[in-house]
């Protein structure tokens, strides 16, 4: 239990910390990096809470992919950090009062929160629980059989996430010289030369 | 619950291996190699990148929609190791709503072979 306590407040103070470090550091290079250690220490919490699906789906998926895709974006982007700084005095105002409404908001949000009991019930019941089957294997039930159309359906949406993609981004580039192996085995002789009699003398 | 996380002792006696070995070979070139430096061993080797440069610089979109293709096939590959675990279980239908699932994507993955999304110019 103590290293169960020790592990979940290494993990809850990195993951804290480094996406305070997301929003706080001058450069969006760094920030992704840190969004990345925070992944993988949400990951390592959901560990302990006995979700290891979720925690592996976490490291695959966001850690593998969806990291590399914001490290892309912030590369693509070309920001000019002088440029952005330019209009801080000019929008302060502004910027300060939507801020402070939403500072109001979030204070209102958090003095009328109230955790309900019945909810407190449910937190209680451990999912780990049942009979020795983990999480993965429970999902795995439940996914391809009874919620099957849910299933097929996102099935659908990465098909349109994929053409999506290509639709968008592809470009194909005038004047690049391909090399098309099928075409270059239909040569034959006769196409590409060709013999000719020269009279001694005349030239071609 | 102890007992979930006696699992997880092989993955942490593994990190602390890799952190290890990574930082003794760190430290092994730092102390058994010689250090000369100069300023053209420093600087990148022909059209490489240069090592302490402003890491964001425009470069092909192209990268982007490979990075794209490889997190829907990521995706689609989370969704097979529950499948995978509980093939037992869920018989015939199951097996045979994944294949379609695995159809779906295949169409997509025809279409981006046959476009050449998938070849670099």
């Amino acid at each position: 239990m103590m290293v169960q306590a020790i592990a979940f407040y290494v993990f809850a103070g990195v993951t804290i910390a480094s996406a305070a470090m997301v929003i706080g550091s001058r450069n969006p290079v760094h920030s992704v990096l840190f969004l990345i250690l925070a992944f993988f220490n949400s990951a390592g919490l959901f560990v302990l809470m006995g979700a290891e699906f979720l925690a592996m789906t976490l490291v695959i998926v966001y850690v593998g992919a969806v990291a590399v895709l914001f490290l892309f974006v912030v590369m693509m982007l070309d920001i000019n950090f002088v440029k952005l700084r330019q209009g801080f005095l000019q929008y302060l105002p502004i910027g300060g009062l939507i801020g402070l409404v939403l500072i109001v908001e979030l204070l209102m949000v958090v003095s009328g929160w109230v955790v309900s009991p019945a909810g407190l019930k449910t937190a209680a019941i451990n999912s780990q629980a049942i009979d020795g089957v983990s999480n993965t294997l429970a999902l795995g039930r439940l996914i391809y059989t009874e919620y099957v159309y849910l299933f097929q359906a996102s099935g659908l949406i990465l098909l349109i996430a994929m053409l999506g993609a290509i639709v968008l981004t592809l470009r194909q580039r005038e004047g690049v010289k391909r090399q098309r192996i099928t075409d270059q085995l239909d040569r034959k002789p006769e196409d590409s030369v060709e013999i000719i009699d020269v009279k001694t003398g005349s030239g071609v | 619950m102890t007992d979930l996380l006696k699992e997880y002792v092989p993955i942490v006696i593994f990190l602390a291996i890799a952190t290890g070995m990574a930082a003794a070979m760190l430290l092994a070139s730092y102390i058994v190699a010689r250090q000369k430096p100069d300023s053209e061993k420093l600087s990148a080797y022909e059209c490489g990148f240069e090592a302490f440069d402003d890491a964001r610089s425009q470069f092909d979109v192209r990268f982007y929609l490979v990075a794209i293709l490889f997190i829907i096939f990521d995706l689609e590959v989370a969704f097979l190791f529950p499948w995978a675990v509980a093939l037992g279980d869920i018989g015939v239908f199951g097996f045979w709503s994944m294949i379609l699932f695995l159809g779906i994507l295949t169409v997509g993955f025809i279409y981006e072979w046959r476009k050449g999304a998938l070849e670099w110019e």
